[in-house]
Parts: structure tokens; C-alpha cells; sequence
């Protein structure tokens, strides 16, 4: 579990990033705060690894406040996935998903070995372990990121818009990916992005956020859908402009579920469908 | 082109050849005042511009102050440590330490400045500490433009190292000043040519090494 108690951060030239945050991030669950840029999201996801330390307030690891653990050793307990991967340009990807294990002094052998679990685990051939990342595609360089994330273990998982920088199909099949390694793993996630098509695709909690951090709403992504907690959450969600509206249509061959543009969706099938 | 063949003639003239004073020797002396130069000024300047670049501090500084440097007459530099310390090797060296430890300095803190920022962010977010950071990530990413900044380092070294002569030192400067007071203008040339032919020796010899860190480090 994760928990913001209080947090503010401001910087020298007056500017509040993150006014007064409260949030608790459930133990094994995805929590994915999600707003416009510069609402003070990737702040907040920073706070948890220490790459930021706030002006006030605290986070908490369930009962250890990080602010008293060493920046290094509590940044290499928890996995990181940033956009554009971030990987290391001059290492193979073999050892781009080891590097933390390596760098706790994890044996060579018995961290590549590891990194070739991973690499099965995130849909990643063998092949590819000793490419260079600038010989990968930018989904397959997300993949490593993914991996990269997931070496050291860790039970806490902070990805800060992973997908923001692929293309539309390739972000659909990662998130699904990301879905089924969360049902093997059941990690606490903590995920950045300004989409809210992918907040509703991957978070158990929605966490909306307006400028300096502030929760607009915090929610299962049907209570954010069903019961929009203002105008802002509304607008957010696009419920004005008809975004997330999907209409029934009988066909020749059965229902049809189509968009706001009238576009088929799906398929109308029995039953309430399964829980998210 | 008559000086030309009779300053080819000079250098291939056996007699020039060996000796202490000889051709061979003189481009060796040349070679090694330059090597000891630039890892002279490698010595004070890598440590220093990694430094700047790691932190981003003190950049103004730096770039003011090695401005002033390669400012400073070369010459010049040579007749006045050359008075206080007296003839030998020791004013030269200083001369040409100052003159390479601006261009190595800016390749070592530009080596680390233009790596992509969020590669530096990421290797900090999964746990490497500053040291990791910048032993396994800023310096070989770095290496590329280090080894520029080493590369015109050391060919205005081997340009400049003629004036070792001028306080008693050897070097090929030492066939230039001959030359000179004798009006022997092929062999004037003759030293000239040979600079020119270890200077186009060196940078064969980093077109290489840099093409290799490129491959090396897929930065190319």
C-alpha cells in the first residue's frame, strides 16, 4: 500500500506543482492518476521513489515513511517504467532489464537468466537479448521497459505514461499485456497518463486530477463513468461531447454496439458480461 | 615546387635520418611532447569537465575561463615561463597543456550535456547512485564527443609543439628555427611537412578510434 498523507510541493519560484494530496493506493491493485499535463500527476508518481521529495506532507510504503529510506536502495526496490522507455542506449537489451539486478550485485548468470523470464513474460522473443534498444521498435523498446520494471521483483510498480509514445494498436496491445501480467502478478501500480480511454482500461482506482494535484474524483472506473463527480470530471471524460456514448443498433445479424460516430464497437452478447 | 622536391630530398637524405638529431628522432621527440600534453591536459581537464557536467555547475565559469586560455598567445606563454623557469622542456609543456586543456574540457562536460536527459532521469529512477550514473551511463555516452575534444587537442598540439625549440627543447621545431637562422628554406619546409604528415597520422588514428566508440556504443 501506498499512501500520500498530506503532500505539497513548491518550487523556489513559487510555482505549486501538488497542494495538499491525500490518497491511499490499495496494496496489489492499479491506481492510475490521471489529467491534463502539468496537473502535477508525474509530481506525485516521483514522490514514491524519491526522485521527488515533497515540500511537506509525507508518503508512506505501508508503515515506512520513505523520507527516512536512502533514495538509492529504495528506488532499486521499486520498478519504473517511464515514457520513450528511457533505456540505455549503449547496453544490449539483456542487460537494460538486468541493470538493477546487477547493480545489486545479482551474479551475471542468474540475472540473465531472469531478464529471459521476463523478456517470455512481456511477449518479447529471445532473439532480441542481445539487440541494441535503437534496434527495436518502439513498442518492442516499451516491452523492454516493461521487463526492465519487473527485474528486481519489486512490489511496487511506478510507469509514468508508458504507452504515451507508440502508436494507437501497439498502446492497445500493451495495455493489454500490462492487464494479464497484473492478474499473474499483482502488483501495486501506480500509473501517469493523460488518457483517460487507457485510465479506464487499466486502473481498479481512477484518481482524476485538476491543476496543483487537486482530486477532481477517486473511483472504481464505473463509479468515475456513471456518477461523474462534477462538470470537471464530466468535461474530463468527454460525456458532454457524447466520447464515451455507445448506442444500440439491430442488424440483420444481431445487435450491434456502435460510437459516438456511429461506428461499430462490438457486438451486443448476453449476459451483464464478467467484473473488470 | 623546387623548395617542395628539395625538402622532399632533405627528408629522405640519409644522412638527415638518424642520429640523435635526426629526422626519426626529432618526429619521435615531436610525437612524445604531444602525447605528454595531451595527457597532461587530460589529466586536469577530464576529471574537471566531468564534474560540469555531472552537476551542471560552474559551466560560465568554465567556458570563460578556457576562453581566456585559448586566447592566450602560445608564444608568448613559451617566453614567459621560458624566463622564470629557465630553458628546457618544462615552459613548452606548460604552453601547450594550456592550449589542449580547453578543447579536451569541452568535450569531456559537452560529452555528458548532450545525452538525452530522460536516459540520465531513468538510470536515477531504477537506483544508480551519481557514481553509477556517471561511470556507467554519462561516461561512455560521453566518449564520443570526449574523444573530439582530445582529437583537436592534440593536432593543435602537434601544430604548436615547433616552439619547444624555441626555449632549447627538441621536437621538429628544432629543423624549423635551424632552418631559419640559416636561411635554409627546404629544411624549413621539410620540418613543416613533417608536422603535417604526423598531424594527418593522428587523425587517422582518432577518425578511427571515434568511428569504433560510435559502433561501439550505437550512438551513431
Amino acid at each position: 500500500m501506498i499512501r500520500f498523507d498530506d503532500v505539497s510541493k513548491s518550487y523556489p519560484d513559487g510555482t505549486e506543482a501538488v497542494r495538499s494530496f491525500t490518497l491511499e493506493a490499495p496494496t496489489g491493485q492499479t491506481t492510475v492518476l490521471v489529467g491534463s499535463s502539468g496537473c502535477g500527476k508525474t509530481t506525485l508518481l516521483r514522490m514514491v521513489n524519491r526522485m521527488v521529495d515533497p515540500t511537506s506532507g509525507r508518503v508512506w510504503i505501508d508503515d515506512e515513511n520513505v523520507a527516512d529510506v536512502p533514495p538509492v536502495p529504495l528506488r532499486r526496490r521499486i520498478g519504473y517504467v517511464m515514457q520513450n522507455a528511457g533505456l540505455l542506449p549503449h547496453r544490449k537489451v539483456i542487460d537494460n532489464i538486468a541493470t538493477v539486478p546487477l547493480l545489486t550485485g545479482t551474479p551475471k548468470a542468474q540475472a540473465h537468466a531472469r531478464a529471459h523470464e521476463l523478456m517470455e513474460l512481456v511477449g518479447l522473443e529471445s532473439s532480441m537479448a542481445n539487440r541494441y534498444p535503437d534496434q527495436l521498435s518502439g513498442g518492442q523498446q516499451q516491452r523492454v521497459g516493461v521487463a526492465r520494471g519487473l527485474a528486481a521483483d519489486p512490489n511496487i510498480l511506478l510507469m509514468d505514461e508508458p504507452f504515451g509514445a507508440v502508436d494507437p494498436l501497439v498502446r492497445a496491445d500493451l495495455q493489454a499485456e500490462l492487464l494479464r501480467i497484473q492478474r499473474e502478478l499483482h502488483k501495486t501500480i501506480v500509473f501517469v497518463t493523460h488518457d483517460i480511454a487507457e485510465a479506464l482500461a487499466l486502473g481498479d482506482q481512477i484518481v482524476i486530477l485538476a491543476k496543483g494535484a487537486r482530486i477532481a474524483q477517486a473511483g472504481t472506473p464505473q463509479q468515475v463513468v456513471s456518477e461523474p463527480a462534477d462538470s470537471f470530471v464530466a468535461d474530463f471524460l468527454g460525456l458532454g461531447r457524447g466520447a464515451l456514448d455507445l448506442h444500440l443498433r439491430e442488424t440483420a445479424g444481431g445487435t450491434l454496439v456502435v460510437d459516438a460516430l456511429g461506428r461499430p464497437a462490438g457486438r451486443l452478447a448476453d449476459g451483464p458480461g464478467p467484473e473488470a | 615546387m623546387n623548395y617542395f622536391s628539395e625538402a622532399i630530398a632533405w627528408i629522405l637524405d640519409p644522412a638527415n635520418a638518424s642520429g640523435p638529431s635526426g629526422v626519426w628522432a626529432r618526429c619521435w621527440e615531436h610525437l612524445w611532447y604531444t602525447l605528454l600534453a595531451v595527457v597532461l591536459a587530460c589529466v586536469i581537464a577530464i576529471p574537471l569537465g566531468y564534474l560540469v557536467g555531472h552537476t551542471r555547475r560552474g559551466r560560465g565559469l568554465v567556458v570563460v575561463s578556457s576562453g581566456a586560455a585559448r586566447a592566450l598567445p602560445t608564444l608568448g606563454v613559451v617566453t614567459l615561463v621560458g624566463l622564470v623557469l629557465g630553458i628546457g622542456l618544462v615552459a613548452p609543456m606548460v604552453a601547450l597543456v594550456l592550449l589542449a586543456v580547453p578543447s579536451v574540457l569541452a568535450g569531456a562536460y559537452a560529452g555528458i550535456e548532450a545525452i538525452d536527459r530522460r536516459t540520465v532521469d531513468a538510470a536515477r529512477a531504477m537506483g544508480m547512485s551519481e557514481w553509477e550514473v556517471l561511470t556507467r551511463v554519462e561516461i561512455p555516452l560521453g566518449l564520443p564527443l570526449l574523444l573530439g575534444g582530445v582529437r583537436s587537442a592534440t593536432l593543435q598540439v602537434i601544430a604548436t609543439a615547433t616552439l619547444a625549440a624555441y626555449v632549447g627543447a627538441g621536437g621538429l621545431g628544432r629543423f624549423l628555427f635551424l632552418g631559419l637562422k640559416t636561411q635554409d628554406y627546404p629544411q624549413m619546409l621539410a620540418s613543416a611537412l613533417l608536422v603535417v604528415a604526423i598531424a594527418l597520422l593522428m587523425e587517422g588514428v582518432f577518425e578511427i578510434s571515434e568511428r569504433a566508440a560510435a559502433r561501439r556504443l550505437h550512438t551513431a
